[in-house]
């Protein structure tokens, strides 16, 4: 008997997509809390967080490679995560005129949303923070030792009220993806079984008001002058 | 008790199909879901009009043959409960109920509330079975089983492939029932030597009959009328993941 014929190719497969959705996803969410503790430096201070910044910037060649890979497997996230969500739809081409929802959380239900918007966030944030397209002011913005001062921007970008609530909400966007997607993975990864499945439902509901709180308390500070420009002023 | 009930009606796989209101009067709280449907039947066909149909076998929750959707619920509102075992009681009065045939596009509508089922069967045939020369039955004690692993296998085996899960599924995902099913061999011995191929196998056919992806929303779980657990999705997963990397 030959296996050949029947075994379509893992990456088309529905368990293979699902895998490769989960194995990008998981990647996505070491960078979120690699990302977190590196920007949580705001709260050290300028020095700390600009030398951060002017490390990150000065490793060149590693930096692009691993831009590289971020975009990578962002693309295969959101590529297969459309492409289930589109086949989910033809497989069932005439819906129901009563349909009820028993135990599916509303964040499994609007991960195709959840998930694009966080996609549009992200485009906005590179244009915002690393590109320095939207606002090329901040460009001129150096410290008293020449470096690019990212603790001055960070401030001045968030003391700007509709930016800090665009963050604010993307940010509560991001949990809510997270919180059925932690779980999610080990599902799809088959280490999920009747004894874990309960434990990992909070936890991941547990990680994502971390994730929250985490990212969403730098622009917090800074709406109610916890961290202030260096001058003082805001 | 008096109901109104909006049925589905379908003349053929290629009729549009709509929802017909109909009264069924004087139901015994003590009648089962589908006794109530005989009765409306009774009345349709002493009218003339062409009675509902609808599939149904043993009546005794074993045979997975009645699929209803009901008030939006596969096999209604109870829980762990198949259509045939659903009793009026559970109703009031002057309700109103929606009955609607499985909705995927893997389970085409052939006559109003009956749907064809056969892609579980090319699944099955797929890889559901364990290739043997048949002799003489073995010994019941030769071949010695774990408890534990004979007590799991038997919770997946005892799917009855009604399709409630698609059903209930808002992907229209095969996930719970092929996992039920793959999950059932691959934990006995006599399984076990063909479970790389089984589960590749079955997992392709589940994608070519055009059942949806599982997004882990479990709704399955609470529609099953034999309450097989997600861990069995879980447990296939795995074994797709195993089987893939050894190859
Ligand atoms: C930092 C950003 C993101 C992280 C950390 C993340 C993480 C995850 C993880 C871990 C999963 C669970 C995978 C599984 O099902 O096992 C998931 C699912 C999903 N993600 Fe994301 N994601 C992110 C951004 C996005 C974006 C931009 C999209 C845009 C389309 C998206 C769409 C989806 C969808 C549709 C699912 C559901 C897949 C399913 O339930 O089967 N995600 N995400
Ligand atoms: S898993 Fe449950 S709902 Fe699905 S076919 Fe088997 S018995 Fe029916
Ligand atoms: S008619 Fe057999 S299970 Fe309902």
């Amino acid at each position: 008997m030959t296996t050949s014929q029947a075994s379509v190719s893992f990456t088309t497969a529905s368990v293979g997509k699902k895998v490769l959705m989960a194995i990008t996803g998981i990647c996505l969410i070491g960078f979120l809390i690699v990302h977190l503790i590196g920007n949580l430096q705001l709260f050290i201070g300028q020095e700390q967080l600009n030398k951060y910044a002017e490390t990150l910037q000065s490793l060149g060649g590693l930096k692009w490679g691993f831009r590289l890979f971020m975009l990578v497997l962002a693309v295969i996230h959101v590529w297969k995560g459309v492409v289930l969500w589109l086949e989910n739809r033809r497989a069932r081409p005439i819906g129901y005129h009563r349909e009820d929802t028993v135990q599916a959380s509303l964040s499994s239900r609007t991960m195709i949303y959840t998930g694009l918007l966080i996609f549009a966030f992200v485009v906005y944030h590179l244009l915002h923070f690393t590109l320095i397209v939207t606002n090329p002011e901040y460009a001129q913005l150096k410290d008293s030792v020449g470096r690019v001062d990212v603790y001055s921007m960070v401030i001045t970008g968030f003391s700007n009220y509709a930016i800090a609530i665009a963050y604010l909400i993307a940010m509560f966007l991001l949990a809510y993806h997270l919180s059925h997607a932690s779980e999610s993975f080990f599902q799809t990864m088959g280490w999920a079984n009747d004894k874990y499945l309960p434990k990992l439902k909070i936890l991941s509901n547990l990680f994502a008001i971390v994730i929250f709180i985490g990212y969403a308390s730098m622009p917090i500070a800074v709406l109610l002058n916890i961290v202030k420009l260096p001058g003082g002023g805001n | 008790m008096n109901l109104t009930l909006y049925v589905w009606r379908q003349k053929d796989a290629e009729d549009k199909g709509s929802l017909e209101k109909y009264d069924a009067r004087d139901i015994n709280h003590h009648m089962s879901f589908l006794e109530m449907l005989d009765v409306v039947n009774e009345g349709l066909i002493q009218e003339g009009v062409d009675p509902i149909a609808f599939d149904h076998d043993c009546r005794e929750g074993i045979c997975g043959m009645c699929s209803l959707m009901i008030n939006g619920r596969a096999h209604g509102p109870e829980k762990a409960t198949t259509v045939c075992q659903l009793h009026m009681r559970h109703f009031k009065d002057g309700d109103t109920i929606y009955i609607e045939p499985w909705r995927a596009k893997a389970f085409p509508v052939t006559k109003d509330l009956i749907v064809d089922r056969s892609a579980f069967d090319r699944v099955m045939q797929a890889g559901g079975f364990v290739s043997v020369n048949t002799g003489g039955a073995p010994d019941a004690n030769a071949l010695p089983i774990p408890k534990a692993n004979a007590d799991v296998a038997f919770d997946a085996a005892a799917c009855i492939g009604c399709g409630a899960c698609v059903a209930s599924c808002k992907n229209a995902s095969a996930m719970l029932f092929v996992s039920a099913k793959v999950s059932q061999f691959a934990l006995l011995p006599q399984g076990h030597a063909e479970r790389k191929q089984r589960v590749e196998k079955m997992i392709a056919q589940m994608d070519e009959e055009g059942f949806g992806n599982c997004t882990n929303y479990y709704e399955c779980e609470a529609a099953c009328p034999k309450e097989i657990s997600v861990r069995f999705i879980a447990k296939m997963n795995r074994e797709y993941l195993m089987a893939t990397i050894a190859k």
